[in-house]
């Protein structure tokens, strides 16, 4: 078997998750912050030092300042709804998933203005095409890091200027981005990142979280959730402090122990060494398929203006065919269709079929990359 | 031994500063937070009484917010 599904979620994990969290369960079953006793401390523990390892991974200095979430649609809606207020201006980018512009479309509905700055045909975004539309001024601005369709980065730290001379926070979706290209807020100039820990963090599903750079007034993000903290007890109002006003509820700690399991491999292993993996199998799979008759690539031509997804179709035949034969066939798995982006798709000029998409990870390697346009061809042919 | 013991807005910063007072070399411990203090956060760090202003130093230079209280006296 062969997956190429990493954009929707990675597999597998290094072996350390699955032992980080089963030795959550076993040995630190505690509800952190909620009690003094042991396991509880055990538990708070692991999950404060995830959150410490995650401030230092992101660039920022104060770990309170890494909200754990559910997931990255979860942060998305705990950062959007919880910034922009009717009356209120919003800009984003024509490569959005919906985990982003499903939020928007029903703000826009309580009176909030989106404004969507088109993007090109092979998923990039002009940072002038962003100053233009933020003359007017605007509150937020949202953009997609990489699509999760095409794989295209954006140039954040180019948008993050025109937003900001705008008098606009700049809140980036890095859910195809983070552990797999390096992200320093400061660096960047972004003001809040939503991050998922499934994904290029190697975690387990049900992980995630916003993080607040340094120099963001934490008065303007109103809480999405309320309820039990474990801090302040005595009020019934929400506490003003962090990550408490945000994380209402019991944490997900064995969920944040794989999570943290996940990153600590990918310390070990390097950033730049699982990039460089990446790009090499993306370049090899780009010049495969486009050696094959009928196969129409989408995406940038250079492997290295993209994370590690290829979207493709192939003429006379729908995704779906394409799809189900590589899984029932030739045991490779992928994902095709609309990947949860019609906007992206729209972009592109593939909604609303959508594409084959081929999204490889860490430890697929250059031989299975061979098999995979080896049995794209076979389909072709057939 | 006369203890201190240092109160927190949340649970996060009460471990965060745990973490800074062993890696500075205090002798300080997480205990549940005593009941005549406060209710506010469930654990609290106590410290050894003569220790009160390096604790308070390293928590200050960690941005951490805290109240410094001597620990009650055990009924």
């Amino acid at each position: 078997m062969i997956y190429l599904d990493h954009a929707a979620t990675s597999w597998p994990k290094p072996p350390g998750v699955a032992a980080a969290m089963a030795d959550f369960l076993a040995t630190a079953g505690g509800n952190p912050g909620r009690s003094g006793h042991r396991l509880s401390i055990a538990a708070g523990r692991i999950v404060y030092d995830v959150r410490e390892a995650l401030a230092e991974w992101f660039g920022v200095a104060d770990p309170m300042r890494v909200l754990f979430a559910a997931n990255g649609t979860h942060a998305l809606n705990v950062a959007i709804q919880g910034l922009l207020r009717p009356g209120q201006r919003v800009v984003t980018g024509g490569m959005e998933h919906n985990s982003v512009m499903r939020p928007l479309r029903h703000l826009q509905q309580q009176g909030v203005r989106v404004d969507v700055v088109p993007a090109a045909a092979d998923g990039s975004l002009a940072p002038a095409d962003f100053a233009v539309a933020l003359h007017r001024g605007a509150d937020l601005v949202v953009v997609n890091h990489a699509s999760n369709v095409t794989g295209t980065i954006a140039d954040v730290a180019a948008i993050a200027r025109p937003a900001h001379a705008a008098g606009a926070l700049l809140l980036v979706d890095a859910a195809q981005t983070a552990g797999v290209l390096p992200i320093d807020l400061r660096a960047l100039g972004v003001d809040l990142l939503a991050f998922t820990g499934h994904k290029g963090l190697l975690g387990p599903p049900g992980t995630g979280g916003l993080v607040l750079a340094d120099g963001f007034d934490r008065t303007r993000l109103e809480p999405l959730m309320r309820g039990g903290t474990g801090s302040g007890s005595e009020h019934e109002y929400q506490p003003a402090d962090l990550p408490d006003r945000h994380e209402s509820g019991t944490p997900n700690g064995v969920g944040i122990a794989g999570l943290g399991a996940g990153l600590a491999w990918l310390r070990e292993r390097g950033l730049g060494a699982v990039r460089e993996h990446e790009l090499q199998l993306c370049r090899r799979l780009r010049e495969g398929l486009a050696a094959i008759p009928g196969v129409r690539l989408f995406g940038p031509l250079e492997a290295e203006s993209c994370v590690a997804v290829v979207s493709f179709v192939l003429e006379g035949r729908s995704v779906g065919e394409v799809g189900h034969r590589l899984d029932e066939q030739h045991s490779v798995l992928c994902r095709v269709g609309l990947h949860c982006a019609p906007a992206a798709h729209r972009s592109i000029g593939t909604f609303p079929a959508g594409t084959v998409r081929l999204a490889p990870g860490p430890f697929v390697t250059m031989a299975q990359i061979d098999t995979v346009v080896a049995a794209v061809a076979e389909i072709a042919s057939s | 031994m006369k203890h201190g013991v240092v109160l927190f807005h949340t649970t996060s910063a009460a471990l965060r500063a745990e973490k800074l007072t062993v890696r500075a070399g205090l002798d300080v411990k997480l205990v549940p937070t005593p009941r005549e203090l406060s209710s506010d956060c469930g654990i609290a760090l106590r410290f050894a009484w003569g220790e009160a202003a390096r604790v308070a130093n390293v928590l200050a230079a960690g941005a951490v917010e805290h109240e410094v209280h001597p620990m009650p006296e055990q009924g």
